[in-house]
C-alpha cells in the first residue's frame, strides 16, 4: 500500500543511471546505415535494369574512379558549378539588398525576380544553347539562373524583415542611410542571406545536371545519360549519389560559415546546443 | 543647458480603415516645457498621444504644425543633443553590450581607445561593467534596458528622451530601475522627458507630470516631493505621494474641460 514514505526519492544507488541523449551526428549516421542496409537487402531482388543496390553501386564507383573517368567528370562538372553558384551569390545578394532597400528599385525590378524564380528553366535551356553554344558558358548560365533567384528573394525578404525599430535606433544616432544599410540592415539580413545561399545549393546542383543532360558532352550528367542508355543502372547511380553527397557537404559547409559570421541567430534560437 | 519646449504642437495623420480614409488628430496644440535638469513625465491612457509627442521631440516624426525646440533650436530630425531610450531597449543583437554602447559614439565619430574607454565608463555607470562582452540575448530585460540607457547617455546629450523605458519589465525590476534612474539623474543632472502610463512611476520619479488625454494636455502638475528621493519605498508611504497620485488619477478619470 502506497503511503507518504514511498514518495521519497529512492537512494542514488537504486535509481536507473541517467541516460545521456544521443548526439546529433550519431542519430544521422544510424539512420543512413539503416537505410543503406535496407536498400542492400531489398535491392538485390530487383532486375538490374530497373534498379540497383549499394554494393553494386560501390563496385561501379570503384571502376569509374580507377579508370579516371570519375575524376574527369567531376572536374568538368564542378568548374561551371562553382562559377555559376559563385556568380549567383555575388550578383544575387546586392540585387536583393537593392530591391528590398529602395522602394523604386523594388517596384521596378522585383517583378522580374519573382517571375524568374518560377521560370521553368528546362524549357529555356534549348534557347540558352542557341545563344551560348554547348560549352562552359551555357552550363554556367543555367546554374546561375537556377540559383540566383532564391538568393535574391531571400535577401530581399531579409531586408524587409529588419524591424523598423532597429532602423530607428540608427536614425536616433543620426546615422546616414548608407551607414544604416551597412551597420544595421546588412547584419540583420545575414541570417536570411545565408538561408538563401543554402537553398540555392540544391537548385545549383539540379541546374548543373540539367545543363549536362542537354549538352551531354562531358561531366557527371554525361555519365548518367551514357550509363542509362547502356542500361548500366549501377553506374548510373554513382554520379547521383556523388551529387547528393556533394549537396550535403556544401550544405554543411555553408552552415559552418553561417555559424562563423552570424553566430547570434543560432544562439538566440537555442540551436547551438547539441 | 537642456530645455525642451513644446509650442502649439499638433500632429495629424490619415489611416485607411476598412477602405475609408480617416483623419486622426494625434496631438492637438500641445504646449509645455521641460526645464534644464528637470525630470518630466508624459502620462496618459493608451492612445492619448504621449508617445507621438515624444517621437516628435525625438525627431522621428514631424509635427503637422507648431514646433518643438531644444534650447531654442527647432527639432527637425534626430540629433546628438537628444538621446533616446526605447521601450524594448532595441539593442543590436550581433553586438555585445560594450559594442552596443560604442555604437552611438561611433556614429558621432569617436574612434580608438577613447571610444572604448568612454563606452566602458557609461557601462560602468549603469552597473554592467562585468557583463561588457555579453550579447543581448544573454542579458536579462533589466540589463538590456540599462545598456540602452548607457548607450543614450554615452553621446552626452542635453536631453534624455525615454519611451516607457520600464514598461516591458517585471514589477520588481521596474522598481529597481526607477531607483537607478533617479541615481543616474542625480549624478549626471540630465534633463529627462519620459513617457509612461504608470501613475506611481510618474509621481515617484518626475518633478512635474504632463497629463494628456485624447491628444491634448489636461494639466501640467507639480510633484511636491523633495529630492533626493533616496528610498522609494519610504516615498511611497508618504501622504504627499498618495495625495499627488490621487490628484493625477482624478484628472485622468474626470470629465474635466482641458486647458490649452
Amino acid at each position: 500500500m502506497a503511503d507518504i514514505a514511498d514518495t521519497r526519492e529512492k537512494p542514488a544507488a537504486a535509481r536507473p543511471p541517467e541516460r545521456r541523449p544521443w548526439p546529433h551526428w550519431a542519430i544521422t549516421l544510424t539512420s543512413v546505415v539503416c537505410a543503406v542496409a535496407l536498400w542492400e537487402f531489398f535491392g538485390r531482388n530487383i532486375n538490374p535494369v530497373f534498379g540497383s543496390y549499394p554494393s553494386a553501386i560501390a563496385v561501379a564507383f570503384w571502376e569509374l574512379a580507377r579508370s579516371g573517368q570519375l575524376n574527369g567528370a567531376l572536374y568538368e562538372s564542378l568548374q561551371p558549378f562553382f562559377v555559376g553558384y559563385g556568380l549567383a551569390i555575388v550578383l544575387g545578394v546586392p540585387l536583393g539588398l537593392i530591391i528590398g532597400g529602395w522602394r523604386v528599385a523594388g517596384a521596378a525590378l522585383g517583378i522580374y525576380v519573382t517571375a524568374g524564380y518560377a521560370m521553368p528553366l528546362v524549357a529555356l535551356v534549348p534557347l540558352l544553347i542557341l545563344w551560348l553554344g554547348l560549352g562552359f558558358a551555357v552550363k554556367v548560365a543555367v546554374i546561375f539562373l537556377m540559383s540566383v533567384f532564391p538568393i535574391c528573394i531571400n535577401t530581399w525578404l531579409g531586408v524587409m524583415s529588419v524591424p523598423r525599430t532597429l532602423i530607428e535606433v540608427g536614425k536616433s544616432f543620426v546615422a546616414p542611410n548608407t551607414v544604416i544599410l551597412r551597420r544595421i540592415v546588412l547584419p540583420a539580413t545575414l541570417p536570411y542571406i545565408m538561408a538563401g545561399i543554402r537553398l540555392a545549393v540544391g537548385r545549383a546542383v539540379v541546374g548543373m545536371v540539367i545543363a549536362e543532360f542537354f549538352t551531354t558532352i562531358s561531366g557527371l550528367g554525361a555519365v548518367i545519360i551514357n550509363s542509362a542508355n547502356n542500361f548500366d543502372t549501377a553506374t548510373m547511380f554513382v554520379p547521383i549519389i556523388i551529387l547528393m553527397v556533394m549537396a550535403i557537404g556544401l550544405n554543411w559547409l555553408i552552415g559552418w560559415v553561417e555559424r562563423k559570421i552570424a553566430p547570434w541567430q543560432a544562439e538566440i534560437a537555442g540551436q547551438d546546443r547539441e | 543647458m537642456g530645455e525642451v519646449k513644446f509650442a502649439d504642437v499638433s500632429k495629424e495623420f490619415s489611416l485607411r480603415v476598412a477602405g475609408e480614409l480617416q483623419h486622426v488628430r494625434a496631438l492637438d496644440r500641445v504646449n509645455f516645457n521641460v526645464r534644464d535638469g528637470e525630470i518630466v513625465a508624459l502620462l496618459g491612457p493608451s492612445g492619448c498621444g504621449k508617445t507621438t509627442a515624444l517621437r516628435v521631440a525625438m525627431g522621428l516624426d514631424a509635427a503637422s504644425s507648431g514646433r518643438v525646440t531644444v534650447d531654442g533650436s527647432e527639432v527637425r530630425a534626430c540629433g546628438y543633443d537628444r538621446g533616446m531610450v526605447f521601450q524594448h531597449a532595441e539593442l543590436l543583437p550581433w553586438l555585445n553590450a560594450l559594442q552596443n554602447v560604442m555604437f552611438g559614439l561611433e556614429m558621432k565619430g569617436m574612434r580608438g581607445t577613447e571610444l572604448k574607454d568612454t563606452a566602458m565608463k557609461y557601462l560602468d555607470l549603469v552597473g554592467l561593467a562585468d557583463s561588457y562582452n555579453r550579447r543581448p540575448h544573454q542579458l536579462s530585460g533589466g540589463m538590456k534596458q540599462r545598456v540602452g540607457i548607457a548607450r543614450a547617455l554615452a553621446i552626452d546629450p542635453k536631453v534624455l528622451l525615454m519611451d516607457e523605458p520600464f514598461g516591458a519589465l517585471d514589477a520588481q525590476t521596474r522598481e529597481a530601475m526607477q531607483a537607478e534612474l533617479l541615481e543616474i539623474h542625480a549624478r549626471t543632472k540630465k534633463t529627462i522627458l519620459f513617457v509612461t502610463h504608470d501613475l506611481d512611476e510618474a509621481v515617484l520619479i518626475a518633478d512635474r507630470i504632463v497629463v494628456m488625454r485624447e491628444g491634448r494636455v489636461c494639466e501640467v502638475m507639480d510633484v511636491p516631493l523633495s529630492r533626493p528621493r533616496a528610498d522609494l519605498g519610504v516615498v511611497r508611504g508618504l501622504p504627499v505621494f498618495a495625495d499627488t497620485r490621487y490628484r493625477v488619477w482624478r484628472l485622468l478619470h474626470d470629465d474635466v474641460p482641458t486647458a490649452h
